[in-house]
């Protein structure tokens, strides 16, 4: 059976169904990351003490993350865009660039977690921690979604350029929709678990 | 604007690049101001005011919603409601106590 509506929009919703499908999946994500928040600020509200974050966490490294990530979205748009242009080429390049990107954000936090590590802290010392690695923990799985998906689509998924290009440009839209999320979410964990 | 048609996708490829420098800026704003260690409650007012910005750039232009479908819009604006929801449950806490 043949897939319906993966070029072309549906005539009744204007989109091709997997743009839906997507933004109804992060719908979800909204209230899974939104969960997490919450629970973020009942644990605060209700703590005695609460730490400032950066009196524990590495402010320099988190920010330089936070400008890869960026950078990350810059391309993952801009490969889309690519394809939209017609220029096969240029699509692989920034790409490619979104996936080492995104590999340089998980060695950054990598690099982090180790030291907290080498340093005794682990969830289990504080609350705070707790919930640091909790938030940045189930991020950084997202990360790895996001570098999993995109490196099909770099690889042998973009063949589908050469056989049906409009149906590979908007998969690689909605990918971008997910990584564009991504970075949303680290846009608040950023200042909310470091800066706060 | 459409972006279904070529000619339009590079002109918002200028865009792209405009809000990229504007989250940057805006990225060292936030980490500025968190050095001058304000108040918790006024830190965190500018903290999530400032993000709010940038997240709403990258969902703007990044993630099309400038111009997108009607159902989009419904079904993010539910999804809105319920994550306000989530946000104001911790706040219920006060109202009452567990234990009284």
């Amino acid at each position: 059976m043949e897939i319906p509506y993966t070029a072309t929009a549906r005539p009744d919703t204007g989109l091709f169904n997997a743009k839906l499908g997507v933004w109804m999946f992060l719908a979800s994500e909204v209230m899974l990351f939104g969960a997490l928040f919450s629970t973020y600020v009942l644990l605060r509200v209700g703590a005695p003490s609460w730490p400032h974050g950066y009196e524990i966490l590495n402010i320099p490294l988190a920010t330089l993350n936070t400008v890869i990530l960026i950078s990350s979205s810059v391309t993952m748009v801009m490969s889309w865009a690519s394809l939209m242009m017609k220029e096969f080429k240029k699509y692989k390049m920034y790409m490619g660039l979104t996936i080492l990107l995104a590999l340089g954000f998980l060695i950054v936090k990598g690099f982090e977690y180790g030291a907290k590590f080498s340093h005794g802290l682990y969830p289990s010392e504080s609350t705070f921690l707790a919930i640091y690695f909790t938030l940045t923990g189930l991020h950084g799985l997202h990360v790895i979604g996001g570098i999993i998906v995109n490196t099909y689509f770099w690889g042998p998924g973009s063949k589908m350029w050469h056989t049906d290009p409009q149906r590979f440009t908007n998969r690689v839209e909605v990918a971008g929709l997910y990584w564009h999320f991504v970075d949303l979410v680290w846009i608040f964990l950023f200042p909310v678990m470091y800066l706060l | 604007m459409d972006l279904t048609h070529a000619d339009n996708v590079k002109k918002s490829v200028k865009a792209y690049i405009m809000v990229f420098v504007a989250l940057m800026a805006l990225t060292i704003v936030t980490v500025a101001i968190s050095t001058l260690h304000l108040s918790v409650r006024a830190a965190i007012v500018v903290a999530l005011f400032i993000a709010t910005i940038k997240a709403g750039l990258v969902a703007s232009y990044f993630m099309h919603l400038i111009s997108e479908r009607k159902l989009i819009y419904a079904a993010l604006a539910l999804t809105a409601i319920f994550f306000l929801v989530l946000m104001v449950l911790p706040v219920l806490h006060y109202l009452e106590p567990i234990g009284n």
